[in-house]
């Protein structure tokens, strides 16, 4: 059971939050004008990396707000959680990490 | 003859207060402080198990949780419990436990044939065999599972009651031996918020077995008390005795389980007046990991007859119990702890015939005193024979030649009736493996230790946990692990001075030896057991090997070894090692294995709690509940909502019920609780324009007062859910979603607005329960109206068909939907859920004349049925589009965009073949076809057949005179006329092809 | 209108008051009982727009509370922190129109919204020495007096039920909102683990 620190509400049980998406997808405005392999593109695939991770969690039972996680997928280490809008940030890890 | 090895002096049990057993149907007495297994040694009882595969006659081993023979069947009925170690039962008054794995007894066991034909049941015996021909496996099976069974499930439930809490800690100090104990001092007097678990009954750990060490200058047992005393005086510190640490799991969360009553007789007023157990989550700041060490056996042959044990188990009886497990004792190590034992044994009155050691020059401190106590110390020599079969009657020894490899050939025999051996300690590095730390392999002490800790996991491994087996170690390690969590906590009040072991004698080197030779090849005249529970011998590592399974993991599910209940705690360093040696690389080459959660098994019950019955899911209640369930009816769950169904008359079937409830509604006027439906406040300057992006039509002509129907899509374009929406004002609307899905969609709507369209300006606030919902349909529902709400105009252009009006009914302020679900004019009644009850009265009241007919979700199925609505989740299941549901009128071609708009224009989306929404008319108009029924269209004799759709709602309606359902089939819509054919219980069903609507084609009735 | 009697709280089919008057509470571990109706409106808006927490405060007499969980309380009125842009305004019965209305006239020309939400929850007041210890049976919140202090609050899971607990003084008493449809299950699973606590039921 991670231990998620929400932007708003602090560290709280994984339980009160629901993982949302893959963060930093932004949705074509010009969907009309793509070919299906590239609304394909944006609509279906996500990566899947054993590392960090940039995603999207909701404080459920909390505030309710969406916000930015960059969790590591092998260590569940939380390394930022940042607020919609905000680039990702830079992870440094240590190497073998 | 009671308690014949019951010690004269010594021993921490309470012989003032004797506690009567049974064990295997033999009644027996112990002492109040005994385990199970210790009141059985008392009383000479050796063999007590028989074991998994090869049904060997097994006695007790260890003193603790490792323990893999002594496993028990506890109690009796609905109380009783298989599988429990016997060194972790305690004794209590009445107490009844059997022996598991035997038949017809313990002595007499017929499974134990399978020992003779051991040649035939090595390793991966069953998967070579069983497996082949395929078809055979059913028939094996049931044999092997009579043969090679553990304890039995009882068939009754669960009489007891179990708890489950949430905690919170600056430090978890897992252990209450010298280190864990030194730890909670530092941290208590610090002013952390401590919890201090310990499995056993009583906290000290190794200390209750220590004669000699002495702490602060008193005794180890009169330290214990005194830090107890300390401890217990502490508010921010929490003792927990018999609970055990099974669990650690991410960010520091770890999981305890209390036995609160698992000590008391269970039927007992005490037992009954509290939960059995306790199951505790601990976020804790810092844990330490005061777990101690488990001592090895040594693999020697036939190592596993009744009579042989750990060292440190005897030596635990001994001091702790007061019990001998044996009257003469052969000691069989590789290190010095045993020498230890040895002196404790002789001390206590019990001889000890000698000490084999394997090591070439067994010298020290320890091995003069042993020899200065006249005990025979056996350098360099092996036990090559365990003779007796029920219980241990003699051993012969040989001298060691050259690399170790091999024996003397000749030897010599040693009466006696116990083996205790010791093949050095490893950590308990469970808890810190569990947290996803890495080990490292110690060459000094032969043993696995804590090394890197996994980031965002906070523990510290202190004392033995870590290879420091020293007791001034131990204390100092414990001390400064307290001081540190504390301090990092923010607490700092003084802590005193780490506490000061007494003078202990220096160890001399352990010798590496993981398998004693027998003078014969691994597998003849006897076996080697390295992990007992399982039945894994040296030879099965060795067959293993041969096989080419030669990394850990392979060795693991290839032999079984370290799987069974005892996860391998005695087991899995002797089989790494021998696989390290076989080959010819260094142990940590083969790996580690990798422990899991739960530390020692863990009942159901206490994962449950009290969530269970009514408790396993929350039941919400609309404020109309308590009228349903006078009025009998049953309740439909839908999510977690609890809807009435339908209101049974006496004497009626539900067909019977549903069928004059659907009637009602046609020809008078029905009444039905809607409260569930999902509502959404949604206000803000950018309102209109955010409901043309999340439905598929189009919204900013919508005039304030009037309502309408959406339709929302996943991105993917497939149908997601469906509603009616209300424009309340220019900037303010009011949204429903279906029942099930008002969680689903606040959440994608939310999404949109937090997280891709920040610029626009919405608020959404979910309302669902701000507002009670209660329907009238049919035709006489205008003119009900009326009289309960006087002032309200009613007529088609004063309140027209998709408006709403805000009026007075029966005296509460209500708004009021007109919009419709059954194709009946219909008014949805909004208001306060205080005042719905004697709305819903009233209603009752005034329409009686009407013969107003209260109608469950069941009948409102069967009425938009009948018209063709869809219900979002059973006519789609997502792969449905607008179009598939012959719905494109409300998809807009006009709007630039709208979630899922670029999706249905993909060329999956666009195919003309998809699977269709559909009527179907079954031939037989009384046949009511299954949902989810499959869908043929060309018949054979027997599958395989092309399944082209299946059947979505399925009903027996009333107003048409017969069965109508409705299906997805491929290629539909361009089916109509066509049979179709539903083969299912034995039978073919066939049906028309129809359009989706049964009555009222033309939507007449929506004006009354 | 409806006479007020023709009103039923959530909990009402439980009858409560009844057994609060067979039932004392002179040493009770635990005491439950149900606040009836209380005014709640939720309202939306940017923090730190002045003319945003200056329109809430010439409606409330209050200031928006400044930090995360916690509540800021005047006596009539009460703002509970729901998020960055999220509040309850609470208070008397009967209120909430006229607060509506309030506010939204100082909402004009913001983007800033209130919405009424008073009747979508029920609210159970528990106190006593022991409230912590039934409440950590299904909150996996540090409730310690060190961690959770008077004034706080936090919405979380309790039992399976989600909830808003607002401490509200040093007994401790603890008030728990929840949507209604829940309270009926949140009632009974509260009262069972209070059994072991030595409950007693107030009006």
């Amino acid at each position: 059971m991670l231990l998620i620190p929400c932007p708003y509400c602090g560290k709280r049980d994984e339980h009160e939050f629901t993982y949302a998406r893959e963060g930093h997808i932004a949705r074509p405005t010009n969907g009309e004008q793509l070919t299906d392999a590239e609304w394909a593109q944006y609509l279906f695939m996500r990566k899947n990396p054993k590392g960090v991770h940039y995603e999207r969690w909701m404080h459920a039972k909390g505030c309710r707000r969406y916000f930015n996680v960059a969790r590591d997928t092998v260590t569940h280490e939380i390394y930022a959680v940042y607020e919609m809008g905000q680039p990702a940030p830079v992870i440094e890890r240590e190497n073998g990490r | 003859m009671t308690q014949v090895n019951r010690l004269p002096h010594g021993g921490r049990v309470d012989s003032s207060k004797p506690l009567r057993f049974v064990f295997d149907g033999r009644p027996y007495e112990g002492y109040q402080g005994d385990t199970l297994a210790s009141a059985l040694l008392a009383n000479g009882v050796v063999l007590v198990g028989r074991s998994f595969k090869y049904h060997r006659p097994r006695g007790i081993l260890s003193a603790g949780a490792e323990e893999p023979n002594a496993l028990i069947q506890l109690g009796q009925g609905n109380r009783s419990e298989p599988n429990l170690r016997a060194t972790q039962i305690e004794l209590y008054e009445g107490l009844v436990a059997e022996s598991q794995n035997r038949w017809p007894s313990l002595t007499t066991d017929v499974g134990a044939v399978n020992s003779l034909f051991h040649r035939i049941f090595p390793s991966g015996f069953y998967y070579k065999t069983f497996m082949w021909p395929k078809t055979f496996w059913m028939k094996y099976e049931h044999f092997i599972r009579r043969m090679a069974g553990l304890g039995k499930c009882p068939t009754e439930p669960d009489p007891d009651r179990y708890d489950k809490l949430h905690a919170h800690a600056d430090a978890l100090i897992v252990g209450a031996g010298p280190a864990g104990l030194a730890a909670a001092l530092a941290a208590g007097r610090a002013g952390a918020r401590v919890i201090l678990v310990d499995e056993q009954q009583e906290m000290g750990g190794s200390l209750l077995s220590d004669r000699q060490a002495v702490i602060d200058g008193v005794s180890a047992a009169q330290w214990v008390a005194n830090a107890l005393a300390e401890l217990r005086a502490m508010p921010e510190v929490t003792l927990l005795p018999r609970t055990v640490a099974f669990g650690y799991y991410d960010h520091n969360l770890v999981s305890l389980m209390e036995r609160v009553t698992d000590h008391l007789p269970p039927t007992s007023p005490e037992a009954l007046n509290q939960p059995r157990q306790r199951l505790w989550r601990v976020r804790a700041k810092d844990v330490i990991l005061a777990t101690g060490a488990i001592e090895r056996p040594m693999v020697y042959i036939d190592n596993d007859r009744p009579g042989c044990m750990l060292a440190s188990a005897a030596q635990t009886y001994v001091n702790r119990y007061g019990a001998a497990p044996g009257k003469r004792a052969v000691i069989m190590t590789n290190n010095d702890t045993a020498y230890q034992v040895a002196l404790d044994l002789v001390d206590a009155g019990v001889s000890v015939a000698a000490i084999v050691d394997a090591r070439e020059n067994a010298e020290g401190e320890l091995v003069a005193t042993a020899r200065a106590r006249g005990i025979e110390v056996l350098g360099n020599h092996a036990i090559t024979r365990v003779g007796g079969k029920l219980a241990v009657r003699e051993v012969e020894v040989r001298r060691l030649t050259g690399d170790g490899k091999s024996v003397s050939s000749d030897g010599r025999t040693i009466t006696c009736d116990m083996v205790l051996s010791s093949g050095g300690w490893q950590p308990t590095v469970h808890l810190f493996s569990q947290a996803r730390g890495k080990l490292k392999w110690n060459q000094d002490i032969l043993a696995f230790v804590p090394d890197k800790l996994l980031p965002g996991q906070n523990n510290h491994s202190v004392g033995a946990a870590r290879g420091a087996f020293a007791l001034t170690d131990c204390l100092v390690d414990g001390f400064a692990a307290g001081t540190a969590a504390a301090h990092a906590a923010g607490h700092t009040e003084p802590a005193g001075s780490t506490p000061v072991a007494g003078a202990e004698p220096a160890h001399s080197p352990m010798r590496e030896m993981w398998v004693m030779p027998s003078g014969k090849p691994l597998g003849h005249d006897g076996k080697h057991f390295v992990d007992y529970q399982n039945d894994v011998t040296a030879a099965d590592v060795a067959l293993a090997h041969r096989e080419g399974y030669r990394s850990v993991e392979h060795l693991k599910r290839y032999t079984t070894m370290g799987m069974a209940t005892d996860q391998g705690k005695t087991s899995n360093i002797n089989a790494l090692a021998l696989m390290a040696d076989l080959r010819g690389v260094a142990i940590p080459e083969v790996g580690t294995t990798t422990f899991r959660p739960p530390y020692t098994p863990v009942t159901i019950g206490a994962f449950a709690g009290i969530d269970k019955g009514d408790f396993l899911d929350p039941i919400r209640k609309t404020p109309l509940h308590s009228w349903h369930e006078q009025h009998g009816a049953p309740f439909e769950t839908v999510g977690q909502w609890h809807r009435a169904w339908y209101y049974p008359k006496p004497g009626e079937t539900m067909h019977d019920a549903v069928n004059r409830e659907v009637k009602a509604v046609r020809t008078s006027v029905g009444i039905v609780d809607a409260s569930t439906l999902g509502k959404i406040d949604i206000q803000g300057p950018d309102a209109a324009w955010f409901l043309n992006m999340v439905y598929t039509n189009a919204w900013s002509k919508l005039e304030p007062g009037r309502c309408r129907y959406g339709l929302m899509l996943g991105e993917d374009g497939m149908v997601m859910d469906d509603g009616v929406t209300s424009r309340i004002a220019e900037n303010h609307f009011h949204m429903t979603t279906t029942t099930g899905g008002a969680a689903r969609v606040m959440a994608w709507l939310e999404d949109w607005l937090q997280c891709e369209w920040t610029d626009k300006k919405v608020y959404l606030t979910s309302v669902t329960e701000q507002w009670a919902v209660i329907g009238i349909s049919g035709p006489m529902s205008r003119k009900l109206l009326s009289e309960v709400a006087p002032d309200l105009p009613l007529d088609d252009q004063s309140f027209p068909h998709l408006s709403f009006r805000d009026g007075v009914v029966a005296g509460v302020k209500c708004r009021i939907f007109r919009i419709t679900f059954t194709g009946e004019a219909t008014y949805e009644l909004n208001m306060a859920p205080s005042y719905a009850m004697h709305v819903w009265r009233a209603l009752m009241q005034a329409g009686e004349k009407y013969g107003i007919t209260p109608y469950g979700t069941e009948a409102m199925h069967v009425l938009r049925a009948e018209k063709g609505f869809i219900i979002v989740g059973q006519e789609t299941d997502g792969t449905t589009t607008p179009q598939d549901l012959g719905m494109d009128w409300i998809v807009s071609k006009q709007k630039p965009d709208f979630l899922g708009k670029r999706s249905l224009q993909r060329s999956d989306t666009k195919r003309p073949d998809r699977k269709h929404l559909i009527g179907l008319l079954t031939e037989d108009p009384n046949e009511v076809l299954p949902e989810g029924a499959q869908i043929v269209a060309e018949l054979k004799d027997k599958p395989p057949m092309e399944m082209i759709g299946h059947v979505t709602s399925s009903y027996y309606s009333p107003n048409c005179g017969r069965s109508i359902a409705m299906a997805l089939v491929k290629n539909g819509r361009n089916r109509m006329g066509e049979t179709l054919y539903m083969p299912y219980d034995g039978k073919v069903v066939k049906a028309k092809v129809t359009e989706p609507k049964f009555y009222d084609p033309e939507g007449a009735r929506i004006n009354g | 209108m409806v006479e007020t009697y023709q009103r039923r709280s959530a909990l009402a089919h439980l009858g409560l008051v009844a057994r609060a008057a067979s039932s004392s509470t002179a040493g009770a571990g635990v005491i439950m009982s149900e606040v009836p109706h209380r005014t709640i409106v939720n309202v939306r808006g940017t923090a730190s727009d002045v003319a945003f927490s200056s329109a809430v405060q010439t409606a409330t007499g209050l200031a928006l509370p400044s930090a995360a969980n916690t509540v800021s309380n005047g006596g009539v009125w009460q703002i509970v922190w729901l998020g960055p842009n999220e509040w309850w305004i609470t208070g008397p019965d009967g209120e909430a129109e006229s607060l509506i209305e309030a506010l939204r006239a100082n909402f004009a020309g913001q983007h800033a919204i209130a919405c009424d939400v008073s009747e979508s929850r029920a609210i159970i007041a528990l106190k006593g020495a022991k409230a912590r210890d039934v409440l950590m049976r299904g909150v996996s919140l540090d409730l310690h007096p060190r961690a959770f202090r008077v004034g706080q609050c936090a919405q979380t899971g309790l039992s399976r039920a989600n909830v808003l607990l607002h401490l509200v003084d040093d007994t401790p008493t603890f008030e728990i909102y929840v949507l209604k449809s829940f309270s009926d299950y949140l009632w009974q699973w509260l009262e069972k683990v209070a059994a072991d606590f030595n409950l007693a039921v107030e009006a």
